[in-house]
């Protein structure tokens, strides 16, 4: 193992090439230990990183301080999913301390490595080895000032529990406290450190609880709109009543009636400031607006429609053979279109700011999953430097990708810069967060396959109407076969973006609700056929694990109850989910009774955060299957909050959930977070068939569609 | 028209000068700092804002103010005693009961309020109590866990 010795190198040599001046002020102010820095590039790191940032080669870093704690820094964010335990895990791990002695320091722009963004279940997968690499080079930092302190060879030195001890008399050790005090060391670590074999491991692939729960469990974990200032004012934005509305005209003078409003606009945006919410919200009530309202093209059910005949932007993804021959060659070719409605992130906190604008620099708490593309936003936005906005760290009351997007923290800039030395908290209402968040898109699947009567796939033709090629490679084994994405920009009514494991919800609905059709129109067991055709070894070590918890046979159960299957790949992982429901043949309402979560994954680095995030999968997956669905006319979004966009409730949920994975702790981790949750919609509305005969080709598969389709 | 309204918060005597009309929600966030209380919807479907109105769990976001005058009122803050998690804040912690932690204050505060009206709860008791508060990263199972469980240690010595 090489690492290149810079030790004071950077506190003294100020036109260093490598490190900017902010990062290099950084180190300086930074206090004593160990400090140890990244180059990705030279890993061969393939994540994603904006090449525009500077210092994408300074990419993780811990350090060892002078009590023995260690620092983790990471641009990552924690939003629930359990990054701050798992990543601490890993650091532990390597660096041989306990896991409570590390402490998590995240997106916080001014301390932090440049990071594009928490999303992509990319932490485990990209993340975690840097951080694991950069423990196992302070380990070897530690246990070369141990050999010096204790004029011992270094071969001797041993690791264990935040000391260095001798391998051959361990009452002669030295705590990492002692080594580091009084210390400033920075190495860059330019090649991969050795880090431990999987038979080695300790802390990797033990279940930890969250190392936050007990803050979020007292109330003092904070979030966005927890920050207060002396002074803080409270914000409320004149809104208008649907997307792509003009503004006609505008009396403010009910709102500075209401004593204590500052009234603040520019243009058509046009902002209320009060001390107390309340007032705020009563000041923005009493502004009477004339707003002109684009032309309706479509609602929720004429969409699907629109999409079809506006999606002209066609390419194809996946190609080979000759469908003409497939379809030929097979005894029965199947036709079918699946729709998908717009889907609503709905995390339970609304996107918030919390900003104060001073001198020329902005410093902000805002709720998103890209804090540096929220400061660069930022600086765009007000045409500052992005030097000059500073983003704090806080937890996040959810994201799902949907606080990928920044414009809350965009409008609480602008108004804390009109409000220069005031500071201000813009918590966006849920009316506002239905209105503005980034929709899952609307979907149309069109597929056409062909099966021959002893069941092999013979022909596989898929068009994707605006759900994307996430996940769509096929492993099944079908020598005809065409994949195309269809789209158009500016489509859709309103934004559309990432919603967790974007896309692949969609495609996995449509593509695994074909393959049971097949399956069934043959007489074919649906997991029989999958393991028939299936052409990748990983997402059959997926299905086997899952059908064998499951206890899978090929005897059904009685009318009323079924059993679905549906199988995907989504970050790096294979997943199957076989789920039990039960389907009241009278009103067609559906209760999930059981379901098994199957996946190939990799290492796992904390068993208990999988099969929460594998829960947490199946529970919010529940919802896009059976009941969400955004109600609107054209750019007029028409669900205005929980009550018109049902989420799962706790008598909706599993009484079970089991999760199991294939042993594979020599194998890189993957993604964890967000693969499960694609089998959701096919799982479901298979098991629905199985019950009742229903086939749903467009979820939400309502209560009315089930109905509809027994007929 | 602003009033004194006194109350008892947390277990200690409190006066604030406010409209009637406020909701409790916003006194407790913005007047006492208290900020475990959050605000989800705003129209009482998530539960978020959850706190308990003489032992009874309520929505602060409805509770006006002239209907807290003389009640006693507890917010997450308020759980804790000695320094000693509550069962409940035990329970949630030992069974990971909890993701984003956003919804979490509510849930807590909706099941102590649920357990003082009914300490032997079944599953079907607790999933009924539970309903209307909303979580969104799916702890749900882990969460009736971690009510029984806690439903079961309070036994014999339940805590306020």
């Amino acid at each position: 193992m090489k690492a290149k010795q810079i030790d004071q190198y950077y506190f003294h040599d100020v036109n260093s090439p490598v490190f900017s001046m902010d990062r290099r002020n950084f180190l300086k102010n930074l206090g004593g230990g160990i400090i140890i820095v990244f180059s990705l590039s030279e890993l061969g790191f393939t994540g994603r990183y904006n090449p525009q940032e500077q210092l994408p080669e300074f990419n993780a870093f811990l350090r060892v301080k002078e009590d023995g704690r260690v620092d983790c820094y990471t641009g990552k964010i924690e939003m629930g999913q359990g990054i701050n335990t798992s990543l601490a895990q890993t650091l532990a791990e390597e660096l041989e301390v306990d896991i409570h002695d590390v402490d998590m320091i995240m997106g916080e722009t001014d301390l932090v490595p440049y990071d594009a963004g928490t999303w992509g279940s990319m932490t485990t997968r990209f993340q975690d080895p840097l951080i694991r690499a950069a423990a196992a080079e302070a380990r070897e930092v530690l246990r070369e000032l141990a050999a010096e302190k204790l004029s011992l060879p270094l071969d001797r030195m041993v690791a264990s529990n935040g000391r260095i001890m001798d391998r051959s008399d361990n009452t002669r050790s030295v705590s990492y406290a002692e080594l580091t005090k009084g210390q400033k060391i920075v190495r860059a670590v330019t090649t991969k450190p050795e880090v431990k074999k999987a038979r080695d491991l300790k802390v990797i692939g033990k279940s930890f609880n969250r190392l936050d729960s007990v803050k979020k469990v007292t109330g003092k974990a904070l979030y966005a709109a927890d920050i207060r200032l002396p002074g803080l004012m409270y914000a409320r934005i004149v809104r208008p009543p649907a997307h792509g509305s003009k503004l006609v005209s505008s009396d403010t003078s009910g709102a500075e009636a209401v004593t204590g409003t500052r009234l603040l606009r520019d243009g058509d945006f046009i902002v209320v400031l009060h001390a107390d919410p309340e007032m705020a919200e009563k000041a923005v009530m009493a502004i009477r607006s004339e707003w002109e309202v684009p032309e309706s093209k479509a609602n929720q059910d004429t969409i699907f429609e629109y999409i079809k005949r506006n999606a002209t932007d066609i390419r194809v993804r996946y190609s080979g053979g000759d469908l003409e021959a497939g379809r030929k060659a097979s005894d029965i070719v199947f036709e079918h279109e699946y729709h998908d409605g717009y889907k609503a992130h709905a995390s339970i906190e609304t996107h918030t700011a919390t900003a104060i604008y001073k001198d020329g620099e902005i410093t902000m708490w805002a709720s998103s999953q890209t804090p540096f593309g929220t400061r660069q936003e930022v600086a765009d936005r007000l045409g500052i430097a992005r030097e000059k906005v500073h983003i704090k760290q806080i937890y996040l009351g959810g994201g799902f990708g949907g606080k990928i997007y920044n414009q809350q923290a965009v409008e609480a800039a602008r108004i804390a810069r009109m409000a220069e030395g005031t500071p201000v908290q813009l918590a966006w209402t849920r009316r506002e967060e239905f209105m503005y968040d980034m929709f899952r898109p609307a979907a149309v699947m069109k597929i056409n396959s062909g099966v021959t009567k002893d069941g092999i796939i013979r022909f596989w033709d898929f068009d994707i109407y605006c759900a994307g090629d996430r996940g769509t490679e096929l492993f099944y084994g079908v020598a005809d076969h065409r994949t195309r994405l269809l789209d158009a920009r500016g489509l859709h009514p309103f934004g559309t973006g990432a919603w967790r494991a974007p896309g692949n919800n969609t495609t996995t609905f449509a593509r695994e609700s074909q393959i049971d059709i097949m399956a069934h129109s043959i007489g074919m067991d649906p997991l029989e056929f999958r393991i028939k055709n299936m052409n990748n070894e990983r997402a059959l070590n997926s299905l086997k694990v899952a059908a064998e918890k499951f206890g899978w046979s090929k005897t059904k159960p009685p009318k009323g109850t079924g059993r679905g299957i549906a199988v995907g790949f989504d970050a790096g992982t294979y997943v199957t989910i076989i789920l039990e429901a039960k389907v009241d043949l009278q009103t067609g309402r559906v209760k999930v009774t059981r379901a098994v979560v199957g996946q190939d994954m990799g290492q796992v680095i904390n068993p208990q955060g999988t099969r929460i995030q594998a829960e947490g999968c199946v529970n919010m997956g529940l919802g896009y299957a059976l009941t969400e669905d955004i109600e609107f006319d054209w750019k007029t979004v028409n669900s205005y909050n929980f009550g018109d966009y049902k989420i799962p409730l706790f008598s909706d949920i599993p009484d079970s959930i089991e999760t199991v994975w294939v042993d594979a702790m020599d194998q890189p981790p993957q993604g964890g977070g967000e693969p499960a949750i694609i089998c959701m919609g096919a799982a479901v509305t298979n098991a629905i068939f199985e019950a009742c005969g229903a086939r749903v080709f467009r979820i939400p598969a309502t209560p009315e569609r089930i109905l509809e389709a027994m007929k | 028209m602003k009033e004194k309204i006194q109350f008892v918060l947390n277990g200690k005597p409190v006066e604030v000068e406010t409209e009637k009309e406020q909701f409790l929600l916003w006194v407790l966030r913005t007047h006492f700092n208290l900020t475990g209380t959050k605000y989800g919807c705003g129209l009482g479907y998530c539960g978020s804002c959850t706190v308990l109105m003489d032992d009874d769990p309520v929505r602060s976001c409805n509770i006006m103010m002239e209907d807290v005058a003389g009640t006693r009122i507890v917010t997450i803050e308020g759980m804790e005693e000695g320094g000693e998690l509550h069962p409940l804040q035990q329970a949630f912690v030992e069974h990971d009961a909890l993701q984003c932690g956003f919804c979490t204050p509510g849930m807590i505060m909706n099941a102590a309020g649920f357990l003082k009206k009914n300490t032997e709860p079944t599953r079907a008791d607790i999933i009924d109590a539970m309903e209307d508060n909303l979580c969104r990263c799916g702890a749900h199972n882990r969460i009736i866990d971690a009510i029984e469980s806690a439903s079961k240690n309070m036994k014999g010595g339940p805590k306020s």
